[in-house]
């Protein structure tokens, strides 16, 4: 299965490169929102994105309110992987589409069990 | 089954020397309840024993689960999944038409830890089953450690305990945010009554109950604790009536006087009837 990564920081990308390597993804990884939505055009579809909520350019909430409004990701699930962790927060992602929502900081094993929630569990 | 305080400082310095991690006194129980199981698996007597070999020897694969088992937090919510499935599509309603009559539930949890699973039913309960409004739920939760019992009357979690395996729309429904920390929120806590209980001494009573859930503690004990915990089982639980073990315990070869189930991917024990 394919991953979208889509976090500013070299080393929060790093990490959650190296856990869906493990969790049995193929990763790629995209600066910022518009960054995002390029890698989709060009490397797409793909199965899940992991996208963190404070980055230049498009953030997170515009980049998964943009990916459902347009349809250009349909089959896409997209959990939110923040430290954002206030509940209008949490709450606004999932009304703007998001599947589900990581609070950093996070292990392999809640990633895991979040992919696990919304059908994304490898065998 | 509790450590000796030489033991309990060996592991202390073990685990620190080893993985960094500060063990405060008072965490015995922490110890106990995760390394029994790695002594029962590597043929130890017990605890004592454990220590031993650690202490002449200590083999690397014993030093590396005894690590590994410490730092693995095995608590989630919805921990395996299935077995809240068969909670909602079998155990439940096989519940309500049996109790229909009295429009009474009865459960137990008898190894409630930090509390994750007891909030899991009752959170499977207001979701799945509205018309339990109307029902008296008298639900028991017990845990061998007072410490535990604390926690989960207060029912506060950290992020990282409500990042493991939490649907984020029931974290918005059920719990509300307290300082860094996550609350269950009073309508779902006042539904559970918590206690500390040892399986291994004798019990109180119980009454006679629908539903038991006594998930991944029976590992802890021997074959004839295991026994003796089975057959108090049956005596509180109902003919017809449900109980939910670990995915990797069983009552085969322990208790005939179960019935095993299979609902969906879960396996399920039901006291026979006759």
């Amino acid at each position: 299965m394919k991953a979208l990564i889509v976090d500013d920081s070299r080393a929060m990308r790093m990490i959650l490169a190296r856990t869906l390597k493990e969790l049995g993804f193929d990763a790629v990884e995209a600066l910022h929102g518009g960054d995002a939505l390029e890698q989709i055009a060009v490397c797409g579809p793909f199965d899940l994105a992991l996208v963190d909520w404070n980055m230049p350019e498009m953030d997170g909430l515009e980049f998964v309110r943009h990916v459902r409004g347009t349809h250009c990701a349909d089959s896409m699930r997209i959990v939110m992987v923040t430290t954002e962790s206030e509940a209008e927060r949490v709450a606004a992602a999932l009304a703007a589409g998001a599947d589900e929502y990581v609070m950093k900081p996070f292990t392999k094993d809640a990633l895991s069990s979040k992919l696990e929630i919304i059908g994304l569990a490898l065998p | 089954m509790s450590i000796q305080t030489a033991d309990f400082d060996y592991v202390r310095t073990l685990l620190r020397e080893r993985a960094a991690i500060v063990l405060e006194p008072g965490k015995e129980y922490l110890v106990e309840a995760r390394l029994l199981p790695v002594a029962r698996s590597f043929g130890c007597e017990g605890l004592g024993d454990l220590v031993r070999r650690l202490r002449f020897g200590g083999e690397a694969p014993l030093v590396t689960r005894v690590v590994e088992a410490m730092t693995t937090n095995e608590t989630s919510w919805f921990r395996d999944l299935h077995p809240f499935d068969a909670l909602a599509t079998r155990v439940i309603p096989d519940t309500l038409r049996v109790r229909a009559g009295e429009r009474r539930l009865r459960m137990w949890c008898g190894a409630a830890s930090s509390g994750q699973e007891p909030y899991t039913v009752l959170m499977v309960l207001a979701e799945k089953f509205p018309e339990l409004a109307g029902w008296t739920i008298d639900f028991l939760a017990t845990d061998i450690s007072s410490e535990m019992v604390a926690k989960c009357n207060a029912g506060r979690y950290s992020q990282l305990e409500m990042n493991r395996g939490m649907p984020t729309p029931l974290l918005l429904k059920y719990f509300e945010r307290d300082g860094l920390d996550w609350k269950v929120r009073d309508e779902l806590r006042k539904r559970v009554t918590f206690r500390t209980m040892n399986l291994a001494a004798p019990w109180p009573s119980l009454g006679t109950l629908d539903v038991v859930f006594l998930r991944n503690v029976m590992i802890y004990f021997d074959v004839p604790t295991k026994r003796s915990i089975l057959a108090g089982i049956r005596r509180v639980l109902r003919p017809g009536g449900w109980l939910f073990l670990g995915s990797a315990e069983s009552t085969l070869g322990l208790d005939d006087g179960f019935e095993r189930v299979t609902e969906g991917k879960a396996v399920v024990y039901r006291n026979r009837k006759d």
